[in-house]
């Protein structure tokens, strides 16, 4: 391949491939754009200021946590007729966020769509630290979080045993499972990057850190063979996960009985819906990232551009599960379903109904307009307006379904208290310090892959036991 | 990890090291190594070379069949664990439903497959790729620090066959590789100090002491209650006998009984009719006027409360009593027959009180049947046992004819 001085790798012309990395990349300069980010000795003051700013905010979090355990769970806004509120609103929009990591590094991986690579260890990270924010609120909404363990199957004094099939137990086992999956994918992609941090290391320390983190890789043909095979078979596995987690999800609302809530749609809409916004907040934080570590040669305006296709494409889904509900609603002729959508729409709630509407069905249509997908923050404006729109899905799935169901006597609104406030807000303080934390000490971009995908790093022929297609 | 690299006569060959410009020649070389029948070696990329690792002639590794194990451990212990847990040991009803079908239990099962394939997958690949391995003569090599970043290496390991440090060199270059050395084990071996590994042995040691007292603690047959942590039920917001409370005008929790009201005890006037008492000992004659209607209302009574255990007849063997012996319940004692004589001979005041207040098993039934209708069952019992052993001769005069003719009827 002849080397390409070109800045725009948008291109459609399908004479020549656009290179998955700009600039004039070898293998040296990829290691020391990615690892100067985590070498230099101070990071720049803005750094400090936003760590400083998350962590205070995720303080509101654990203070909001910290009350609640202690004092009850009347501090919430959760009353009846509204048991599930906020918490169960921000658990689902958290774990949806946590979806595009996985899709990103397993799904695209077992398409061959090499472009992610500079862009998954980053999407990982960030599934890693939203299932770590979505933990928590079904934890402490429990009331007795002490007694969480009672969750575990373990032989004890009651001679009980969890019931195995409430969908609020595959809930957790699902979410656990994604979330150990996340991690162990997230730490085995990071090792040999975790050995070029310790073998550029300059001091003791760094040298020690990162050398127990990378666990004494070296690179040899036979660990890439089999480090290869893992990496392929994780791909395998977590691809149904992530397709599976939110379904279960969804069956927490799907299996039960009330109008609103009891759809079969209810799976395949909120997978797309996760993935969604998972993509949209990639695109949040990637944008001012690439800005400010200097990483738009690796993380390119084609990456972007081709996550704002994905935002597109999972919007038109995310809009005809939004139809396809108000249309079975009205064709299967129950009047308590047909109630609960008529009431989404024009009911007390309607407010939040059509701001989900046109953040996550109208807006994103700009991205037909290539000038729109390309231009960096008007697309971080309408990634925001999507994290903003899902949210409000969220919202008006749970608390609009369960303040109006069957009974006129028992309907009521919802209030949410100043503590669901401060846990919302704290939650992505507590996803930023985290983000901030990763930038700045653990690789940002999976050197590794990258190199793999350098025009000279291409070697023409394929290794068949791993059965690849580098087309 | 890190050692300082080290020239000295002294220290131990480990291999040799080889560099090369491009994965390409990298390739060369590690196919050609494998030609003239190297075996311990091995090519070093900053990124993973397709095609490399068949040059070098090795088998494909067996991790997806460890995964494939694992997923099939995780399938059979979710469906064992669901099965054994809601279907048999605690069995859930719910709705009706069956105490286990598969479309149920898919969910768990799934993750379950999941979980312990991902878990095999990266566990797997620490034990065949022998990590961690935090201690390596290559590491002491600094010119194998850019192994990670962009160059490319070929170590021989001293202990390969055909290992020649000059014949091996030679070839290696013959190969095409920009430079060879010799590496060495470090000079000294970076060991855990022996303290170390003590305290850490102690401590260790130490750790297995808590969990061994609390399961001496749990196991162990107390006469107090067991210490527990969850103390929710312990502590409850409520007013005790004596307390003060600033609610009421007096200050006492304990609230004075309404202007009127009569203790349980304070309203018995009758002890015959009340308690089936006279002078303390049990009454000998039944306190309510016999008549047919009593009677009556007495078998009516008797059927209701009293038939599940003893029988339509009162011989003790009523359906609850058949029940319990055909599940060979430990503690069940069966009713007394009516028959027996001990029975027989009691007065109907012990019959009364025994109805009242219940006798080894049987429990007592002054809540729930009135005193009349107790007295009722009374005279009911007595016309039962009566009724077993009686003749022609107990019957009224008048009725002798009319009951035998109705019982030659019924006969034929």
């Amino acid at each position: 391949m002849t080397a390409i001085v070109d800045n725009d790798n948008t291109t459609q012309d399908p004479s020549r491939r656009a290179p998955l990395v700009l600039g004039a990349a070898d293998c040296a300069t990829v290691t020391e754009t990615v690892s100067r980010i985590v070498e230099r000795p101070q990071p720049p003051l803005a750094w400090y200021v936003a760590l400083v700013v998350s962590a205070g905010v995720s303080g509101l979090l654990f203070a909001a946590v910290g009350y609640l355990i202690v004092t009850g769970i009347g501090v919430l806004g959760n009353n009846s007729p509204v048991a599930w509120g906020w918490p169960i609103v921000n658990f689902v929009f958290w774990i949806g966020i946590g979806h595009a990591g996985t899709l990103i590094s397993a799904i695209l991986f077992l398409f061959r769509q090499r472009w992610r690579t500079s862009i998954n260890r980053f999407a990982e990270a960030m599934t890693v630290f939203a299932v770590a924010c979505a933990g928590i609120f079904p934890a402490v909404h429990v009331g007795r979080i002490w007694l969480v363990y009672w969750l575990a199957p373990y032989p004890n004094q009651m001679s009980m045993w969890p019931n195995f099939r409430s969908p609020l137990l595959w809930d957790v086992v699902a979410i656990s499972t994604y979330g150990t999956v996340s991690v162990l994918f997230w730490y085995l992609g990071m090792i040999p990057d975790l050995a070029t941090l310790r073998d550029r290391a300059q001091s003791q320390w760094r040298r020690l850190f990162y050398g127990l983190l990378s666990l004494g890789w070296r690179g040899s043909a036979s660990q890439w063979h089999r480090f290869e095979w893992a990496y392929l078979l994780l791909a395998a596995l977590a691809t149904p996960l992530v397709l599976s987690v939110h379904s279960v999800v969804s069956f927490d609302f799907a299996v039960s009985q009330l109008p609103g809530w009891h759809t079969t749609v209810l799976p395949p809409y909120f997978v797309a819906g996760a993935i969604f916004s998972g993509c949209a907040m990639v695109i949040t934080l990637a944008v001012p990232a690439r800005a400010f570590f200097g990483l738009k040669d690796l993380i390119t305006m084609r990456h972007l551009e081709n996550m704002n296709k994905l935002i597109l494409g999972t919007s038109l889904l995310v809009g005809y599960s939004y139809g396809i509900e108000l249309f079975m609603a009205w064709y299967g002729g129950n009047p308590y379903e047909f109630f609960a959508f008529a009431n989404r729409a024009m009911g007390p709630y309607a407010w939040a109904y059509w701001l989900m509407v046109i953040c996550n069905v109208l807006v994103p249509q700009l991205f037909w307009f290539k000038s729109i997908r390309t231009s960096p923050w008007i697309m971080w404006i309408i990634a925001a307006a999507v994290n903003v729109g899902m949210w409000m899905e969220r919202f008006v799935i749970v608390v609009a379904s369960l303040a109006r169901d069957f009974l006129p006597s028992s309907w009521g609104m919802f209030r949410p208290s100043v503590v669901d406030v401060m846990m919302l807000v704290g939650s992505f303080g507590l996803f930023c310090t985290l983000f901030l934390l990763f930038c700045r000490f653990l690789p940002m971009v999976a050197m590794a892959e990258v190199k793999g995908v350098l025009p000279h790093g291409d070697v023409p022929e394929v290794d068949s036991t791993i059965g690849g297609n580098d087309s | 990890m890190v050692s300082t690299e080290t020239k000295s006569d002294t220290t131990r060959v480990a291999g040799i090291l080889a560099e090369f410009d491009t994965a390409e020649t990298l390739k060369h070389a590690a196919s050609g190594l494998h030609e003239a029948g190297y075996a311990r070696y091995e090519a070093y990329s900053p990124f993973p070379v397709h095609g490399l690792y068949k040059a070098m002639g090795r088998r494909r590794t067996i991790l997806p069949v460890l995964v494939l194990g694992g997923g099939m451990t995780g399938c059979l212990v979710a469906l064992l664990l669901q099965w054994w847990t809601n279907a048999v040991d605690y069995p859930y009803i719910i709705s009706g439903k069956p105490l286990f079908s598969l479309p149920a239990n898919i969910p768990i099962t799934f993750e379950f497959i999941i979980l312990l394939g991902a878990l095999s997958a990266f566990g797997g690949v620490m034990v065949l790729n022998n990590l961690p391995e935090l201690f390596h003569p290559l590491f002491g090599c600094s010119k194998f620090r850019r192994s990670t970043t962009d160059a490319f290496f070929i170590g021989v390991d001293v202990d390969d066959k055909n290992y020649d440090e000059t014949e091996t060199a030679d070839l290696l270059r013959g190969l095409g590789a920009t430079d060879v050395q010799i590496y060495h084990h470090p000079q000294s071996e970076r060991r855990i100090p022996g303290i170390v590994t003590a305290v850490a042995s102690l401590l260790v040691a130490l750790a297995l002491l808590p969990p061994l007292g609390i399961a001496l603690v749990r196991f162990a047959p107390k006469s107090q209650p067991r210490i527990h942590l969850v103390t929710d039920m312990d502590h409850q917001p409520k007013y005790l006998p004596q307390q003060y409370s600033p609610l009421f005008e007096d200050t006492r929790a304990m609230r004075p009984p309404l202007p009127g009201t009569i203790a349980a005890d304070a309203a018995i006037d009758n002890t015959h009719y009340q308690l089936g008492q006279v002078d303390g000992k049990p009454a000998n004659t039944i306190p309510i006027t016999i008549t047919a209607q009593a009677m009556q209302r007495g078998r009516e009574r008797y059927d209701i409360f009293c038939a599940t255990c003893h029988g339509l007849a009162g011989d003790g063997d009523g359906i609850t009593s058949q029940l319990a012996f055909e599940r060979e319940e430990p503690k069940w004692v069966k009713p007394l027959s009516f028959y027996n004589k001990s029975v027989v001979d009691q007065p109907v005041g012990q019959l009364f009180q025994t109805i009242s207040d219940g006798v080894r098993k049987m429990p007592g039934y002054k809540s729930q049947i009135p005193v009349e209708d107790r007295w009722a069952i009374v005279l009911y019992v007595r016309a039962l046992q009566k009724s077993r052993n009686a003749t022609i001769e107990d019957v009224p005069e008048e009725l002798r004819k009319h009951l035998q003719t109705e019982t030659t009827k019924s006969l034929n």
